[in-house]
């Protein structure tokens, strides 16, 4: 009895696995990816901040340094077909002393090694003419200006989201316990129950790539989380910065932040400290006050009382500080571990580079001539008719569907029509709706939407109001119903 | 479907009913309010509670009676309201403005109006704007939030809770809470004080034996999934927190009443100036904002303590509004209205030389025995009363005879009997 005979069999639905599943889908293969969240991206990857690196940060001989810059060329057609939002706005290292100098200069060459394009070292005028809201201390910086930013989830929900309607397997709520060996492969159980059978699996398990790799018997290399805390500030602010601003790296972090996110608002951060624990989703007092002392010393217009909201993420860190991407001892198991910054960036590279290695180890691949890299659940915001002031497409958008005359977010301009298009699209909880629309991000925080968006995920699925939960069972919103057939 | 209309009132609110109604007192016809809910009324609705409604109709009503009373009276008047209407802009067109309304039933609806009256209310501060370290569960909500899933939808978000502000809905929630089966374990407030009315700390705090912690705050949410505790520490003068002397709370429910903050994204779009004190627009005597035509009243404007007052001082804005359609914007000397002495904030930001003025005012911290004043810069004193306590959760009012010639300010403050 199985609940699926796959090809490859990929563990972990963050950018990565992802990646890999949405690279695979090109082919004649049975396809499925497990997560154990309860949706898409929902471990490591939706904390991520977002930057699509240009890559000068690592030395060529890592697999860093060898994917960054290959992913972020990778970019302009990944988004070209599967329209999340992405835009190159370039990043700026900044300098405020000589010594600092100096080690751009370091960081430029590196580029240079890896093919970075169109970098500059620029002295103080030129950079604050880029960036008038720099402090008026710095000396220098380096521009790369092919660096982005993306919408991690949104980026992590078109590559599956694509993937799926070309065939791949998605199953979330589906934490791997057990793996065993079979003559042609694998079998694999879940804490759930379900039993399937693969030839592959591609380890894409983030934080818990070790554990998974451990049920094979791997035990080459250990995750270390680094936790980094990161707080949006009010889309007020989000004039202040153009680009991405780095401080000069420490050897464990590549400092703190200010990010101009793809939405808008801007973000700081995130701090990086190692830590034993792999639910330690906490912030701190020291965090903030670090992050905003970083921050204000690039740009002293950002204050901590501009935040709306916070949040941390923990980078899986592998044993050795870089990319483990590979076949093992153990035939058919790859790894793809260790995906801390710049794994997003260096992700559809990733992809790529598992491809080839899965053709290696035997996987025969066949085109499959189905394929559309553009086909995906896709519905109109009207966000961005909103902020332009189109007021007559929005008009066309409402008469086509009412449901768009329904502002259900008013912070982010969010309608009831695009919250039925993202649970319909399989996003069953409120931080899944957030994510996929942007309903509930904005300055309230959902304070007024939240109920209405879970009425909505109600009529659409039947889930009871009382089970609707935040990210997943445990975390119900509203767990005790007072009255049998009270109003909903 | 486009429209004119001579006032458009955004948000059917107790704010917005008032004005409409004092507007057709005025003899303005032609007006139309955009309420973006179901039905007009705004956060009266949920608010169950009695205890409104004892200055305007003397008599004590729950927020839906109060908010029916004003309905009654505006069907009466055929007042015309947009149900699920929400204004997304606000564009100046010469004389006019032109505001955008998105409504399923009609579409994108393009009104022309000759003035506008912002009447949003306000909204809670939440986690984010105070930042409180620790995880992100489920059950960490507001006040009003925890307000609207209990009263209009039926629903709890938990049975052990904790209240962080002592804001008067978080002083109802206790109460409404407890009623409901749960166990309100404390609230907790930073500020020596209480942030609410004294008689909601009475009612909703001491009869049912909720323990309130002055000088406190949260320092922590623990828990991934739910909320499973707090950990709460007492404030040192300088509001540092001393997690030494501080104790942990298992709850499965933590709400929020830690200020509000007028609603006014809108507002800004239109260009409107705000008063970095009040988050409301800055406004002059006829409470018109810093763009002509545009009018503010209610919590939109500042965060009020009674839905009494935000009908009055709708009342005000409505006449006023009705005098701009007739004459024009005001011609007047207008002088500016400063905070002096333990005033948080005074408002309007101008008044009229030769007319009379209404000041509404807090004060920064609680104090006994004080005169509040109104002096002019001539030294003239416009205003003096003798007060036995003023605390910041409760608004002061002044009315001003006629400003005389030759002030070129107003400086309002409270005066200590021994600092005199």
């Amino acid at each position: 009895m199985t609940d699926g005979k796959f090809d490859v069999l990929i563990v972990g639905a963050g950018v990565a696995g992802a990646a890999v599943a949405r690279r695979l889908s090109r082919y004649r293969l049975d396809v499925a990816v497990l997560e154990k969240e309860v949706d898409v991206s929902f471990g490591v990857s939706k904390a991520n901040s977002g930057i699509v690196h240009a890559g000068f940060h690592d030395v060529p001989e890592t697999l860093k340094g060898k994917l960054c810059q290959t992913g972020n060329r990778m970019f302009s057609q990944l988004h070209e077909e599967l329209d999340f939002p992405f835009e190159r706005h370039g990043e700026l290292m900044v300098a405020f002393d000589e010594d600092e100098l100096r080690t751009l200069q370091t960081y430029h060459r590196r580029g240079l090694q890896n093919h970075v394009p169109f970098m500059e070292m620029l002295g103080p005028d030129r950079v604050l003419e880029l960036e008038p809201n720099l402090n008026p201390d710095i000396v220098g910086a380096l521009h790369a200006p092919t660096a982005g930013v993306v919408c991690p989830y949104e980026y992590c929900f078109a590559l599956i989201g694509n993937a799926v309607k070309n065939g791949v397997k998605l199953f979330t709520s589906q934490k791997v316990t057990w793996i065993g060996r079979t003559d042609d492969g694998f079998r694999v159980e879940t804490e759930a129950g379900l039993k399937f059978k693969t030839r592959f699996v591609v380890n894409a398990a983030g934080l818990h790539a070790d554990e998974i790799a451990k049920l094979v018997g791997l035990t080459d290399f250990k995750i270390i989380p680094r936790k980094g805390e990161e707080y949006l500030l009010d889309r007020r602010v989000g004039s202040l910065v153009r680009k991405v601003l780095f401080p000069v790296p420490t050897p464990s972090s590549k400092g703190m932040l200010v990010i101009p996110t793809v939405d808008g608002p801007v973000m700081v951060g995130p701090t990086a400290e190692n830590i034993d624990r792999r639910d330690d989703f906490s912030t701190t007092r020291e965090g903030l006050k670090q992050v905003f002392a970083h921050a204000q010393r690039m740009v002293p217009a950002i204050r901590s009382s501009d935040a709306i909201t916070s949040f941390v993420g923990l980078r899986p860190v592998a044993t050795g500080d870089d990319f483990i991407i590979g076949p093992t001892k153990v035939p058919g198991f790859i790894n793809v571990a260790g995906i801390q910054s710049p794994g997003l960036t260096a992700s559809p590279a990733i992809a790529e580079l598992v491809k080839d290695i899965l053709l290696k180890e035997g996987l025969r691949l066949e085109e499959n001539p189905a394929y559309d890299p553009r086909a995906r659940d896709k519905f109109v915001k009207i966000r961005g008719l909103v902020e332009v002031r189109d007021f007559a497409a929005l008009g066309q958008v409402v008469a086509a569907d009412p449901d768009y005359g329904k502002l259900v977010c008013r912070c982010e301009n969010v309608t009831e029509a695009e919250i039925r298009a993202a649970v319909r699209a399989g996003h069953h909880t409120l931080d899944g709706v957030k994510f996929a629309t942007r309903a509930g991000t904005g300055r309230c925080q959902g304070g007024f939407c939240g109920s209405r968006v879970m009425r909505i995920i109600h009529e659409e699925t039947g889930i009871p109001i009382e089970q609707i939960s935040k990210k997943g069972p445990g975390s119900e919103i509203t767990p005790i119903p007072l009255l049998k057939g009270g109003r909903r | 479907m486009n429209r004119s209309v001579d006032v458009l009132i955004i948000g059917g609110g107790p704010a917005g009913l008032a004005a409409a109604l004092a507007l057709k007192e005025a003899g303005v016809e032609n007006l139309l309010i955009a309420e973006r809910e179901e039905t007009a009324g705004g956060i009266l609705i949920q608010c169950i509670h009695n205890g409104f409604g004892l200055q305007r109709f003397k008599e004590e009503l729950t927020g839906p009676e109060y908010a029916e009373r004003f309905l009654e009276l505006a069907r009466g008047k055929n007042i015309e309201i947009e149900p699920n209407a929400c204004a997304i802009d606000i564009i100046d067109h010469g004389a006019t403005k032109l505001v955008p309304l998105l409504s399923a039933a009609r579409g994108l609806m393009l009104v022309e109006a000759r003035a506008v009256v912002l009447a949003m209310g306000c909204r809670e501060r939440n986690r984010g704007n105070i930042n409180i370290p620790g995880s992100r569960p489920a059950g960490v909500m507001t006040a009003g939030a925890a307000q609207k899933m209990i009263n209009l939808h039926g629903y709890m978000p938990g049975k052990e809770v904790v209240i962080l502000g002592s804001g008067d809905i978080g002083l109802i929630m206790a109460r409404r809470m407890t009623w409901e089966g749960a166990h309100v374990k404390a609230v907790i407030e930073a500020q020596p004080h209480p942030g609410g009315l004294n008689r909601n700390i009475v009612q909703c705090l001491k009869d049912f034996h909720i323990p309130l912690h002055l000088s406190h705050t949260i320092t922590r949410i623990n828990g991934n999934h739910r909320v499973e505790s707090v950990d709460v520490a007492p404030l040192d003068a300088g509001q540092e927190p001393r997690p030494a002397d501080g104790f942990n709370l298992t709850c499965d429910c933590l709400l929020l009443s830690v200020g509000l903050i007028p609603e006014n994204e809108l507002s800004l779009k239109a260009g409107v100036k705000l008063d970095r004190v009040t988050g409301g627009p800055l406004v002059d005597s006829s409470l018109m904002t810093s763009v002509p035509g545009v009018f503010a009243c209610g919590n939109v404007l500042h965060v009020h303590d009674l839905a009494d007052w935000v009908s009055e001082e709708a009342d005000h804005c409505g006449a006023a509004v009705a005098a701009f359609l007739r004459d024009g914007p005001p011609r007047g000397k207008t002088i500016p209205v400063r905070a002096g002495n333990l005033v948080r904030y005074a408002l309007p930001a101008t008044v009229e030389v030769g007319k009379p003025a209404r000041i509404s005012l807090r004060s920064i911290a609680p104090a006994e025995q004080v005169t509040l004043q109104a002096v002019a810069d001539t030294g003239a004193v416009l205003y003096s009363k003798k007060l036995r306590v003023v605390y910041p959760s409760v608004m002061q009012r002044v009315e001003l005879e006629n400003i005389p010639e030759g002030v070129a300010s107003v400086e309002l403050s409270f005066v200590k009997e021994d600092s005199k």
